[in-house]
Formats: C-alpha cells, structure tokens, sequence
C-alpha cells in the first residue's frame, strides 16, 4: 500500500499530461501522491496553459495511439506548447518512456528513441547504473549506484549523431545507463540497443529528465520493490 | 453482392450456413422468404458460434450460483462479489479461427472482444490472460502463428493499457491446422454500477458509439462455425481490424458515461456485430427497434443494408439512453473524439424494422432469432475407458537425465518470451507477475487482489474427457489457492472438434458433465464462458481442450505465497497423496514417446480439503512458498521452485523407497502442493494436516546450488539455462528462414 499519512512538508505541486493514449498517468499520479501528500493535477492535452506547477510528468503510454513516430503527434499538442513554455522559465520536467520519446520529438532533449533491437516488445525489469546523481531528480540516490526499475516499450533504443553523443557524454547529461547487476555495462545487459547503454538524460539544465525506464512501477513493495520511489523523493526535497 | 431483392437460391442459403430443415422453420417464421439481408440476419443469429446450438442443451447442467454470484451466464460476462461494494466481471472467449488465419489481427482484436465485454457492464478491465495452443514445433506454420498471435495479444493489450497477467501455452499437432487463442479479460466495478443489456423504456434512443463500421469481418460468425478446409486462407478478409488506440478511447468514454446517470442499457457490438447486438438488447427486453441505417456511421458510403448489418467492424458500442439525455452523452463521446449517432429506438411490436433510403430493407420477429434459435441434441458416444498404466511395467531411465529433458520440452519450458512481449506491470497493480501458480493484481486503493489463471491439461481430456474436465477444474482451484486465494468462480472456453461427429459430441457432453461435477463440489461456479465448435482441418480434431479461467480472492495481498524458494535449511513438504499414476502423463510422453493410458483421477473431497489446508497454511503465514504439483508431478514442481528463488537454491530430495523412483518423481497424481517450511513452523504445518485429514510428507530440504536425488544430482543454474533457453532458441530460428 502506497501511503496516505500526509506529510509535513511545503506541497509540492505537479501536473501530469494526460493525451488521448496515456497509460501510466494513473500509475505516476500514485507515485506523487504518495511521495508529495498532494494530488497532482491532471492536465487534459487540450488544455493551452499549465497549473502554476513546480514539476511536470510526461508520463507513459501510446499518445494518439502512436500510429506515426512513437511521440511525434503529441509533440505538436497545444499542451505541450505550454510545457515547453514552463520549461524555459524552469519548471522541472520528468518524462518516462513514451513521455522520453515525447521530450525528444518536442526538441526539450536531444536525440531520439528507435525501434528497439530485437524489434520487439519488452517488459522486464533492468538494472540501472545511476551516471550522475547531481539533479533535483535524482539526489536521493548516489552515483554509481546501482538500482532495479522496469522498462516497458517497443522502442526505447537510444539513438543520437556523434556529436551530440560526445556532448551529452562530456556534459554528464547521462543520467542513468542499463548495466548488470554488480553495475558493469555492456551489450548483454543492454534490453535495446542504446547507443552507450543510455536509459536516461538530462537536458543541458538538467531540469528535464527523459528515461524510458518505469520508476512509478517499483515505488511499492508490493510490486516487488521500491527502488523507484527515490526519484520522486528527491524531487520533493529538491522542490519544496 | 447481390442486392437485397434477387431470389434466395438453395447455394445462398448453403452459403450461409443455413440447412434446409433450419430454411423450412426461416419460411415458418417469416410466413414468406427472406430477402438477403434477412437471410444473412439469420445466419449469423442461428450460427454456432452465437447461438450455442449443439451445446446449449448441456451448458444448462453447469452449475452457475453461489452466494456471491452477483450475474451469471447470459450477460456479456459474470459478475461476482468480491464485498466492499466491489465486484469482479469476467469472461474468456476465443478467437481461434480469425487467428490461424491471420495471428496478429486475429489475436489482436480477441482481446479488444473480450475487453469490451467486460467493459460494457460497467468495469474497468484490470488484467488481462490468455489460453494459446499451437501445432507441433516442427510444423512449419507453428513459428509464425506463435510470433504473431503474440505480437497481436501484446500490440493490442499494451496500448490500451491493461496488464496482460498470466495464461498457459501448449505445443501439439492436433492444433497443427487450428490453433487455439483464447483471450480472458477480469474487470472491476462497483456493484451498484453494474450495466446490463436489456432494453427497456418504448420510444428510448438507440446510440451507436465508437468506431465507424466498414466492411471488414463480414460473416466473421459463420466462418467461426464451420471447419477449416484448403482454401481457408481466402478467408482473409472476414477477419477484423484491431485499432487498440481507439479501444482505449471507448473505455475511457464508456466509463465516463457510465459515471453518469444516462443509460438505460448497453452492449457490445461482437460476433455479428450490429445484428447481434440489437437483436440481443431488444429479445431480453421483449421489445422491438427501428433501425434508420443512413444514421450508422460508415466508413465508406454505398455500404448496402447486408453489409452494415453483418459487419464485424471493431471498437463500436450500442446503448439504449434515458430519454432526453443524447446531448449529455453525445458531450462525453465528442470529447473522446468518438463518433456518436442517434440511429433508431424501441418499440413495443416485438419486431426489428430496418430501413435505408427511406425502404424497409428487413422486418423480423426479433424473438425467434435471439431466443428460439434451432437447438439440437446431436447425437453422442462416450469414448472408451483406457486401461490404467503401470509404473512397475516400465523401464527404467535416469530420473535426473529424464528431468533435464521434461524441463526443456515444448510444453514445461519457460514462456519467457512469451510474457516479457505483454505489458504485465501497467496500472501499477500487478503483485505477481507471470511464471507463477496464479496471477496476483490489488484491487487498486486496498489492500485485497485478485488471483487468476487458465488451466485445462488437453492429453487427459483426450483420454478421458470427464476425467479432463474434472481435472481443469480442480487444477484451477488448486492454482489459485497456491497463491492463497479463495477461489469464487471460472469462466470457461471450450474449444472442441466437429459436433456433428457423435464421437466429438461425446468429448463435449462428457466434459461438460466433468466440469460441472467439480464446480459443484468445489463451490466453484461457472459465471460466463464461450463455446468453439468446428476446430477441425481436413476432417482433423483438436485435442479436447476445454479452458478453465479461474478467479479468486485474497482478502490482504501481503499474505500472497509465491512457488520461489526463499532460502537454505527449510523443509519441502508434499501435501496429497503419491501413487506414481504415469498414465497421460508427460513423462510417459516425452520419455517414453507414448500418449496412452487414463489420465490421474480427481477426488474432489480430497482437493477441497487439501486447498482449505493450503489456505489456511498461507493466511496463517506458516509457508515460505507454495507450489501446486502439476504437469511433470513432483520433480518438476521442485526444479520450478529452485528456479525461481533468488538465489537458484536447491534441494536435497529424499524418495520413499515403496515406488519404483521414477513413478514417485515424475507421476501427475492429483491434488497435491509443495510447501516450504522453516523449522520453527514445521510441527504447526504437519498437524494442520491432520486436522484437514491431509496427507503429508517432508520429501526433502532446500540448499546448495543443485538438486540431488538418489545419489544424482544437476545444478540448478543447468536447469534454468534449458528451461529458459527452449523457447527463445526456437523462435530464434525464425529469424535464420527468412
């Protein structure tokens, strides 16, 4: 059970996306709640302005059935006109899985997310090297470490050019790499395909996180575990 | 097409699957011909697949009631009362041969039919499972149907969002020309939100909502209720379009609607799409409709009367609305971006009255359609009893040797690839996750879940059919109280050969009267199901396999058991009885390459106090996994165990010496579970037993890296790597023929 005691915190306010597709806004909606005390708001993809917020959720799903690229029509939405707007003035912003796919095709992180490598779906947990913890989204873990969320997607396999890799690399925009369990990353504990094993990036700010990972899905133990929950904890110590 | 006014030769009505004594009663009925459009109404109404005409007489015996049984069969699903003002919906229904003939869309569109059977009584949908059974291996259809029937479950469950949980999956030739996809769906509702579909309420709206109807599935029914023959792949086009997208929609919509208080009734639009639906809503409510079919949203204009009725176009709803409220409703479905039509309403004349282009183009009896459809008492003849192999009468083999090759083998191998195609975490509910006895979902916001799964063991239907029907049965209570469920209620999906053979006739009577005997004793009701008949290719049958998806209820999912092992130094308890029964077993299969003898017999009184022993074991936290004894009898059942535990712990075995080692080993005997218990909770567990007149039996300890037996031994590590490598291995090599 996800916990109903109300803490004694300043409330944190988020929103989560809904598009016609959306699939885990309940989930997510659960996560927050349960690590910020307050419901978040549910922003309908219509809707041209944004909740005064202090973060954002993208979350996962199959966004106007993705019948074309995976997030490509629901980039061009009037909400996420509005999402980007928040995110220039700061807003923290977290996409997971198809909302990753969302923030690429909307140009708020670079590269892009391919079919992945064995052309099918996949649902399983992985094992994430935590690259750099240094942001409001990941405080609350510690670099190098490793953690076990799922992933849930068709095409999650990270792709950008040279350049932008060597960037994103030498920034530390990584935020977290698909490895084994003891924390080595290499091909046979990459699920995808993922250019560098990446799972996770930040953008330049890091104040946008884009991960194809699920960490709402293991934020209780009685779904085997709750390694997830860190994320939304930090964004509560970091946001409020 | 013909139009609707060009004569009714002796070959349209063959070709709609009319006989000509079913012709005589149409020309009683109408009191003149039909028209086409009239025929082909018939048609679909009078096949198989809706009507239940070869089964009808002995689905009735089915026992279908117990306290908690909010709705029985009849409805589009069942509904049980899981207390809280909370009810379970379910059911589970095939699509077996739209999915031979074309895997993806086929599977595909037998979730979204299941779906929204579920959905349409007021649930939201919160697992899905599924029942597949394919060709042999080596068949060279058997790669491509296993690669697209799953791409098409997952393609479809995955984008509309709901967890696909659990199902089992077999290899045999039987199913070499008719696989079997048997799709089930469990909802949650409040009880007093439950939808139903009669009509009621002369001069209400009749509302079309959801997708357009195009020309896709035409007659999908009257394929569903015929055999296979060469040519069957022509029938391509009768086999419906899957657009999740759009499904996922119509739930959200449907539910919004439902929140409000608007309807009057409602129901899906399945199997004959249009035509059945309204026939349905209208005969349960003893009145009659007027249809204006230039109001049915189409997808293409000119579609004639014929079409639109019979179209089996996907992702579409029809409700009967309060008088007045159209706009609430229409508001709701705009905001979905749903079509939305007022295309008719009810009368009191008992009649359907169709119209297009301001003409009559049907008017039927709705009655003698929907509810005196033809109902026949084919004739039957019981199979033969087989003789009882004896374990003592066969060679012997290495047990270990004999282990590595059941572990690895089409049947017991891991389904891995299988299950990690399915989105089974999404709604972030999901407490046990596939490869377990059951499957384990919360009932969101509490702390109770649900258990499901699907089991029916076809070689034992084969050999004894009511032996089989017993058996699947008491294998899904078993399956569910492993997990520390109270099982309530199945829902069940018998697929069988050609009726019309007395000897596949028999299959399905002596079935039915199988299963009925084991829901009645194990209070263990049938809530709603679905019948397929014909599973036949060139005058081929399919092993009997009559699906039993069972139900049930964990009042705190903390207590939930799962088979790992959970560490070193505990005993293994064997609860149930062992004789070492090898007939119809897979041993004697796979070892011996022998398919004969009678299969395990069930003794129900000895199940049900053996489950409430389990039950209890597990609510009172005395068990540190559980695991019911099934396909491959007890060494199978501990390998699983080790396999699936944290640390790949084994065991070390120690068999009775009064059976030969291999009937102790690998015998399906029935009713039986391995426990693991710790020390300190041992004597507590052995006298339960004794209490529920149990037998029991400490067969071993858990620890170290291998299970040993008899002075043999493999590691658990080796195990797995066989157990998961079968199935990837053969469905890699798919790859390698193109």
């Amino acid at each position: 059970m996800h916990s109903r005691i109300q803490r004694r915190i300043p409330a944190v306010k988020a929103a989560i996306i809904v598009f016609p597709g959306s699939n885990c806004d309940r989930d997510v909606a659960v996560a927050v709640e349960s690590a910020m005390g307050t419901k978040p708001y549910m922003v309908w993809h219509r809707e041209t302005d944004l909740p005064a917020v202090d973060l954002v959720v993208v979350p996962g799903g199959f966004s106007y059935g993705d019948y074309l690229r995976c997030g490509a029509m629901a980039a061009q939405s009037p909400v996420m006109r509005a999402v980007k707007a928040q995110a220039a003035r700061g807003t923290r912003v977290l996409g997971i899985c198809n909302g990753f796919q969302i923030l690429t095709e909307a140009g708020l992180l670079p590269g892009a997310l391919l079919r992945n490598r064995d052309l099918k779906f996949i649902c399983r947990d992985v094992h994430l090297r935590v690259d750099n913890n240094d942001s409001d989204f990941c405080r609350r873990y510690m670099c190098g470490e490793v953690v076990r969320f799922p992933v849930a997607h068709a095409e999650g396999n990270y792709f950008a050019d040279d350049e932008t890799i060597r960037r994103i690399e030498g920034e530390g925009q990584v935020a977290f790499r698909y490895c084994r369990r003891d924390g080595a990353v290499d091909e046979a504990s990459n699920p995808n395909g993922s250019l560098g094993n990446i799972a996770g990036i930040y953008d330049e700010h890091f104040r946008v996180l884009g991960l194809m990972p699920h960490p709402e899905r293991l934020a209780d133990p009685v779904l085997g575990g709750t390694d997830g929950k860190a994320m939304f904890e930090s964004l509560v110590e970091a946001l409020s | 097409m013909s139009t609707n006014n060009s004569a009714i030769t002796p070959e349209t009505i063959a070709a709609h699957g009319i006989t000509p004594s079913e012709y005589e009663r149409i020309l009683e009925i109408l009191g003149r011909a039909p028209n086409l459009t009239e025929l082909g109404i018939f048609s679909v109404m009078w096949s198989e697949h809706c009507s239940y005409k070869s089964s009808k007489k002995w689905l009735k015996t089915l026992p279908t009631e117990a306290p908690w049984v909010i709705c029985g069969p009849g409805e589009n699903a069942g509904v049980v009362d899981i207390g809280d003002g909370q009810a379970l919906i379910f059911k589970m229904e095939s699509h077996n041969h739209p999915s031979f003939i074309e895997p993806y869309q086929g599977a595909a569109t037998g979730v979204g039919g299941i779906l929204r059977d579920v959905f349409t009584m007021g649930a939201r949908p919160i697992a899905n499972l599924n029942a597949l059974r394919f060709g042999s291996p080596d068949h060279p259809k058997t790669r491509h149907l296993v690669a697209g029937v799953v791409a098409g479950i997952g393609g479809y469950g995955n984008c509309v969002g709901v967890p696909t949980v659990g199902g089992e999956t077999n290899f045999h030739p039987s199913y070499n020309g008719n696989i079997l996809v048997n799709a089930m769906t469990v909802g949650l509702a409040d009880t007093n939100r439950i939808f139903y579909s009669a009509a009621a309420g002369v001069g209400n709206p009749v509302v079309y909502v959801g997708s357009k109807t195009g020309r896709d599935g035409i007659h999908g029914a009257t394929m569903a209720s015929a055999e296979f023959d060469a040519d069957s792949d022509e029938k391509r086009p009768t086999v419906q379009v899957g657009d999740p997208f759009t499904e996922k929609l119509l739930i959200e919509a449907c539910l919004e609607l439902m929140a409000t208080d608007v309807i009057v009734a409602i129901q899906d639009m399945g199997a004959a799409g249009l035509t059945s639906s309204s026939f349905e809503m209208a005969s349960k409510g003893g009145l009659g409709l007027e249809i204006d079919l230039d109001q049915v949203p189409t997808r293409e204009p000119g579609m004639s009367a014929y079409e639109i009725m019979l179209s089996e176009s996907q992702e579409r709803m029809l409700i009967v609305l309060k008088p007045g409220k159209e706009e609430i409703a229409k508001a709701i479905f705009d905001k979905w971006e749903l079509d939305f039509a007022v295309i008719g309403h009810l009368t009191d004349t008992g009649r359907m009255v169709l119209t297009q282009h301001g003409a009559v183009q049907a008017d039927l009896p709705i009655d003698p359609l929907a509810q005196a459809s033809p109902e026949y008492d084919r004739p039957w003849v019981a199979p033969a009893k087989l003789p009882v192999v004896e374990a003592a009468d066969l060679p012997e083999h290495d047990v270990i040797g004999a282990l590595k090759t059941l572990i690895a083998c089409p049947d017991l191998a891991s389904r891995r690839w299988i299950w990690e195609q399915y989105d089974h975490m999404v709604m972030g509910d999901t407490a046990q996750r596939p490869g377990g006895d059951a499957a384990v979902v919360r009932v969101h916001g509490t702390n109770k879940a649900v258990a499901m799964c699907v089991d029916v063991t076809p070689r034992y239907c084969q050999a004894d059919p009511y032996e089989g029907g017993r058996q699947a049965v008491a294998e899904a209570y078993r399956n569910l109280s492993a997990v520390g469920a109270k099982p309530l209620a199945v829902t069940d999906n018998l697929n069988f050969g050609n009726p019309e053979k007395p000897e596949i006739m028999g299959q399905v009577v002596e079935a039915i009267r199988g299963m009925g005997q084991a829901c009645r004793e194990l209070d263990f009701p049938v809530v709603s199901g679905n019948v397929s008949l014909y599973n036949e290719t060139q005058g081929q049958g399919i092993l009997p396999t009559p699906a039993i998806g069972g139900v049930g209820l964990l009042a705190d999912v903390n207590k939930m058991a799962t088979v790992a092992i959970k560490g070193p130094g505990h005993a293994l308890v064997l609860l149930g009885e062992t004789k070492g029964w090898l007939g119809a077993s897979l041993y004697l299969r796979e070892i011996e390459q022998r398919e004969d003898g009678a299969p395990p017999p069930v003794m129900l009184h000895r199940e049900r106090r053996t489950g409430d022993l389990v039950r209890s074991l597990i609510e009172d936290g005395l068990v540190l996994a559980c695991h019911d004894v099934s396909d491959g009898g007890i060494l199978v059942a501990v390998a699983e165990m080790a396999m699936a535990s944290d640390g790949l712990i084994g065991a070390l075995l120690e068999p009775p010496s009064a059976l030969p080692l291999a009937a102790w080993c690998f015998g399906e005997d029935q009713g039986r579970y391995i426990v693991e218990v710790g020390d300190d909770a041992l004597a507590a567990v052995l006298e339960a037993a004794v209490t529920h007149d149990v037998a029991t039996r400490v067969i071993g300890r858990t620890g170290g890296p291998v299970i040993e037996i008899g002075g043999r031994s493999v590691a658990v590590e080796e195990l797995r790597s066989l157990n998961e490598g079968w199935l990837p291995t053969y469905m890699g090599q798919e790859i390698a023929q193109h």
